[in-house]
């Protein structure tokens, strides 16, 4: 809502020495968000003054057609001689009222008026379009003709009403009312403690029974109707100049008088309004629900198939106005129009006027499904005062009377469903008890008052709201409206006593190890977005029936590339590490946590339940299975060099080493042992491929996978070439942790080391042969470590050597030689056993 | 040399001599005085104080003597001999020293190198801000509670008190997700969450009060990205719900917050505003971190932070909806609560200088390394 600082000081006697910003200052204060206050008339400097076009002459030998004219401007250029003006513009003639720039002024943007010479002509000052002005926009792009009464040479600044400021309020959907003057200046009149001169105090004639005919089939929808009749409108009347200042300083389109009125009564008492040329109205006025399949042509020249929800104006031949909406084109007051031969203006000169009020559910529904959001449905919405239609309809008689020279039809047609004043009771003291502050029954009472309540009671309160106020329907309602008048500023800063907490969750505090981990060993994070699409799928060579492809789809994605939600965190973090490759940055380490969503089992409706109790726990797990399954991951990809070469030496590419260390490192925070396999799954490297699995309560469980990308994958996704990457389910891990770390024995007897190099087949895991050498070493062994690996001739083809260091130690004594190669010898064999390892050299 | 005197005649010995013992003395300490370096110093070594060195022969000679002539000469050898091994040893460590000092300034390293060996990681600082807002509360005593992102409608928006068609509901841009085959639209009754406010619900229906939870996470609002909007972004959202909580405390509360955060002289303000969940509701500002309100009225001290406005706009708060406690299944005659949400994107970007909200959405290390482990 734009309100024009001049307008508003119509209806409240505010300080003249108030500027906009102290009046956005205090309108802030009281709920209002004024988000800027413009400043009119900013960087434009007089004399403009009002001429009248004397000659022209048509200069035509140039590549646009050019008017020398001369203006009478008065005594204002200080001779009193005619101006000599160059024009561009044609959209006027002799005799005609203009704006004319003298020398010396400026116009906004800092256009600086002053003789030049131009074509071949000096030209004295600048006849004025509503543009150069600072106006608003003109369709036409012509310069202003003014109406012919104004004298010239007088200050067209305040002719125009140039200077202004106008704030611009963002309302709030429960603040329908404020989308008037009337309901700005109520705020304004509360926040300065000054009375507010109500506009829609106005007299009204009783409604008889020879207005124009209305009937209403659907009373639920359209619960108020009034319509009045003005004849006799003379087709060639303008809005005077002040209507359309006003008008356009709110932000709308100045189009003709009759339009123009029910514009400007919508924008000062709030109450959207409709102008039928009565003549080309068939019958009564109807109100209905629109039969399904209904065509109306609205106003904006669009054809519209109806829903049976819409709700339309009617009259014999079908609907002739989406109610509350927009009208139909069929019955729109004509523009007057100005026969070139007589001059005569025809246009309409018999008007219906309508101002009802709508279901603000229904009209809401009807706007969002054309997708047509007017002026009136934005008001219909957030509610209208019903109690100001009667008003509203008879200020639109009023100036159409006033400036269209119309007589107003004795007729007065008001249909209104019965209805009583809204109370809500409260107790006097709630408004304290809700900010805790003391504000004590009579100021209560008071702030009610100011808002358009009557109060009565002691202290139970009974409290009937006023009709503009629909948001108000409960206690909180009230209390918000004492707690912001007596200043939201003025509460006191207090701190509530929470029982003891019990900090974070292991689960959240393993999410954030996790992240401290992964940055330890030099991941940097990266949070992409959930949206991916089929393609990045068929790049990851997932198979048809693979599970990441049954996806959760957005019905409107931002893309429709992406229109599903992740089932893996690779999509988006190996879209990081390609951006980030493609920027210079080679040697890359990403990671990121969140979730992906698993659909899972036949797709369901989540139901909508009752909101006046809490719902059911079968209810609410009804809900929570429509859900897909939304599983923590962890996942990290590599690319480059893990580390650098420099002066120190050599670096190191990364490879799927990284990655499955990565799994390792995240288990550990988890505190779960991972398993670690060969497995052949996508997008991964078939040889290069390791599934993660985790026990859970006995069970074997899949964590997931890590190794080297497929070079087909590479490929698709134009990554770096070995590009690695791991992805790891944090639930799963969390369920398989074994709880806290048990603290080992530490002896300080002496350590005995044997090593041993074993050969095997190349298919055979190391982690078995290590699981067997351990096993059969018992409990004398402190640690065993794989040192090297070595394939070659002297192992022969399809063996390898694996040479580990094995460390035994006693609790409570030195081990002897011999103790501790009967250890070896005992791991060795087991080892033999169970994977044919060979001691080497043996 | 000669073997020992069994005779105990006295027998004049020419090496036991006093002037030949001094003689032999001074050689000594000349010797290695001498000695330029440690080789040379061993070599006077051996050749003054072993096996074959004169005091050594001269000391063996003492056994010849007649015993009343033994302790004489001992001492005077001993002395001797005392003298020549202190001598040594000052010397030993004066050439210590000195190869010491050559040595460590041989290996001298440029201490300046850079070691970028393995370069450092980071989380992102979405995250880490996210986790020091929430430590400012769990501090308090407040829990960290979550919820699903793909969430029911119901929790998203009924349970909050967004009435079906009410424009509040179409003020923030939903995305809905597809429903089973035949339904079309928003029919699904599940969206992205729009908000972490459906954590409210979730916890009030879970919990008995009171409830002191936050609740972060990830939202989605359908907005292009662009420098100042995403369409995915982080919210923290804070729900209190006891006896007797008043829209005081909850002001305390918002100033604690900023206080924890960016300094003690820190408030916060409120205006009116309007939100479903919340009745009253407010719009909190907190004080211009930077400018601490001095840049108002003040051209010559412009404030790029706050625009010059001495305040930065937060988010939303108010008393919670008694509406949503009757449909969480509180009781809202015993229990009140209040309730507040912010984005971390805008905290992180006043906070820290960020310019563009592109650089946090698009996971260049560049932007996300220089914030390391905590924020």
């Amino acid at each position: 809502m734009r309100v024009p600082l001049s307008w508003l000081r119509e209806y409240v006697d505010l300080p003249a020495t108030e500027t906009g910003r102290d009046v956005q200052a205090k309108l802030i204060t009281a709920g209002l968000e004024v988000e800027t206050v413009e400043q009119l008339g900013a960087g434009l400097t007089g004399p403009l003054v009002v001429g009248k076009v004397l000659t022209i002459e048509e200069l035509t030998e140039f590549k646009k057609p050019i008017r020398f004219c001369t203006v009478d401007v008065g005594s204002a250029n200080g001779t009193g001689e005619p101006q000599e003006i160059i024009c561009g513009a044609r959209n006027f003639a002799v005799g005609d009222k203009v704006v004319v720039a003298l020398p010396g002024a400026v116009l906004p943007g800092d256009f600086r008026i002053a003789e030049r010479k131009t074509y071949g002509k000096v030209s004295r000052g600048m006849i004025c379009s509503s543009e150069e002005l600072g106006m608003g926009e003109d369709p036409n792009h012509g310069i202003i003709v003014l109406p012919p009464e104004h004298e010239v040479g007088l200050d067209a600044t305040a002719l125009l009403e140039l200077y202004d400021e106008v704030l611009d309020i963002a309302v709030t959907p429960d603040r329908g009312y404020c989308l008037s003057m009337r309901g700005v200046a109520r705020e304004a009149a509360i926040a300065y403690g000054l009375p507010l001169r109500d506009p829609a105090l106005l007299d009204v004639p009783a409604p008889n029974s020879y207005g124009y005919p209305v009937q209403i089939a659907d009373p639920i929808g359209c619960d108020r109707f009034t319509a009045r009749t003005v004849v006799g409108l003379a087709p060639e009347a303008r809005s005077p100049i002040w209507l359309q200042r006003r008008l356009q300083k709110a932000g709308m389109r100045p189009i003709s008088l009759a339009v123009d009125i029910t514009n400007y009564v919508m924008l000062e008492l709030g109450q959207p309004l409709h102008a039928y040329d009565r003549t080309r109205i068939d019958g009564p006025i109807g109100v209905r629900r629109a039969e399904a399949g209904e065509k109306i042509t609205t106003l904006d020249g669009t054809v519209r198939v109806l829903d049976a929800a819409d709700l339309v104006i009617t009259d014999n031949r079908g609907p002739i106005g989406i109610a509350g909406v927009m009208g139909g084109a069929d019955t729109e007051i004509a523009d007057p129009v100005t026969d070139a031969e007589t001059g005569a203006v025809t246009g309409s000169s018999e008007v219906v006027i309508e101002a009802a009020h709508f279901d603000p559910i229904s009209i809401a529904r009807t706007a969002r499904r054309h997708k047509l959001s007017s002026e009136a449905s934005k008001r219909f919405e957030r509610g209208v005062d019903p109690q100001a239609a009667a008003a509203a309809a008879q200020r639109c008689v009023d100036l159409l009377v006033l400036l269209a020279g119309g007589t107003a039809e004795a007729g007065v047609t008001e249909i209104a469903a019965p209805s009583a004043p809204r109370t809500v009771t409260m107790p006097a003291n709630h408004p304290d008890k809700v900010a805790g502050v003391d504000y004590g029954r009579e100021t209560v009472v008071r702030r009610l008052q100011e808002v358009g309540c009557d109060v009565y009671g002691q202290d139970e309160l009974v409290v009937t709201v006023p009709s503009w106020r629909p948001d108000l329907n409960e206690p909180n309602d009230l209390a918000e409206e004492v707690i912001r008048l007596e200043g939201y500023e003025n509460l006191p800063s207090t701190l509530p006593k929470p029982p003891a907490g019990r900090g974070l969750t292991e689960r959240q505090r393993v999410h954030r190890r996790v992240g401290r981990a992964l940055a330890g060993a030099g991941y940097v994070e990266a949070l992409n977005y959930p949206f991916m699409g089929q393609q990045v799928l068929d790049q990851l060579g997932l198979d048809a029936d693979d599970a990441r492809r049954r996806v959760v789809t957005l019905v409107n994605p931002l893309s429709d590339e992406e229109p599903a939600l992740r089932t893996t965190l690779l999509p988006g973090l190996l879209g990081a590490l390609r951006r980030n490759d493609s920027r210079g940055s080679h040697d890359l380490a990403l990671f990121e946590t969140g979730l992906v969503f698993r659909p899972e089992g036949e797709p369901k409706v989540a139901v909508r339940l009752p909101v006046d109790r809490r719902p059911t726990d079968e209810e609410i797990a009804g809900v929570n299975a429509a859900l897909p399954a939304q599983p923590r991951r962890a996942a990290v990809v590599l690319a480059g060099a893990r580390e650098q070469s420099g002066w120190w030496g050599k670096g190191r590419p990364a490879d799927w080493a990284d990655a499955i260390e990565a799994a390792r490192t995240i288990a550990a925070e988890a505190g779960a042992e991972l398993l670690i396999e060969a497995d052949q799954h996508a997008p991964w490297h078939p040889g290069r491929c390791a599934a993660f699995h985790v026990v859970v309560d006995g069970v074997k469980t899949l964590a997931g996978h890590g190794g080297e990308l497929h070079p087909r994958v590479v490929k698709a996704l134009g990554l770096p070439a070995r590009s690695c990457a791991m992805e790891l389910d944090l639930d799963v891990l969390e369920k398989a942790s074994e709880g806290p770390v048990k603290a080992p024995r530490i002896s300080a007897f002496p350590i005995a080391t044997q090593d041993v190099a074993l050969v095997v087949d190349q298919a055979v895991p190391s982690s078995e042969v290590e699981s067997h050498l351990a096993e059969g070493a018992g409990e004398l062994l402190e640690s065993i470590r794989l040192f090297d690996v070595y394939t070659g001739d002297q192992v022969g083809e399809g063996k390898k050597s694996l040479a580990y260091a094995l460390r035994f130690r006693a609790a409570d004594r030195t081990l002897t030689v011999e103790e501790a190669t009967a250890a070896r010898d005992a791991a060795v064999a087991r080892a033999a056993e169970h994977t044919g390892a060979v001691l080497r050299g043996a | 040399m000669s073997a020992p005197n069994k005779s105990y005649d006295p027998v004049e010995v020419e090496a036991l001599k006093p002037e030949e013992i001094e003689r032999m003395r001074d050689e000594a300490v000349a010797a290695f005085a001498a000695a330029g370096d440690l080789d040379e110093l061993a070599h006077a070594k051996t050749a003054h104080t072993g096996g074959t060195s004169p005091l050594a022969l001269a000391n063996r000679e003492i056994g010849a003597l007649p015993p009343q002539a033994k302790a004489a000469a001992g001492k005077l050898v001993g002395q001797a001999r005392g003298v020549v091994s202190k001598a040594l040893a000052a010397r030993q460590a004066e050439l210590e020293a000195e190869r010491d000092a050559r040595v460590l300034v041989e290996e001298a390293v440029d201490v300046t190198l850079p070691y970028d060996r393995i370069p450092a990681g980071a989380r992102h600082p979405l995250t880490t801000l996210m986790e020091r807002v929430a430590d400012v509360f769990v501090s308090m005593g407040y829990e960290v509670a979550e919820g699903p992102e793909v969430e029911a409608e119901w929790f998203n928006f009924d349970a909050l008190n967004f009435v079906p068609d009410h424009p509040a509901r179409q003020m923030q841009d939903t995305f809905f997700v597809q429903g089973p085959e035949g339904t079309t639209g928003d029919e699904s009754g599940v969206v992205l969450r729009t908000h972490t406010s459906p954590v409210q619900a979730r916890t009030l229906i879970d919990r008995e009060p009171p409830v002191y939870v936050v609740c972060p996470g990830r939202v989605y609002r359908t907005d292009e990205l662009d420098a100042t909007h995403t369409p995915v972004f982080h919210q923290i959202e804070l729900l209190a719900v006891d006896e007797g909580l008043t829209m005081a405390d909850l002001k305390g509360t918002l100033d604690h917050m900023v206080q924890a955060l960016f300094g003690a002289d820190m408030k916060t303000r409120l205006r009116p505003n309007f939100f479903p969940f919340t009745e009253p509701s407010a719009e909190m500002d907190m004080l211009c971190y930077v400018c601490r309100g001095e840049s108002v009225g003040n051209p010559d001290r412009p404030c790029r932070t706050c625009g010059s406005e001495g305040w930065i706009e937060l988010g939303g708060c108010g008393m919670v909806n008694p509406k949503v406690l009757v449909a969480c299944g509180v009781d809202p005659e015993k229990y009140s609560g209040f309730a507040f949400g912010f984005g971390i994107e805008r905290m992180l970007m006043f906070r820290h200088n960020v310019e563009d909200m592109r650089d946090m959405v698009e996971g260049d290390v560049r932007f996300t390394r220089p914030f390391g482990m905590e924020i």
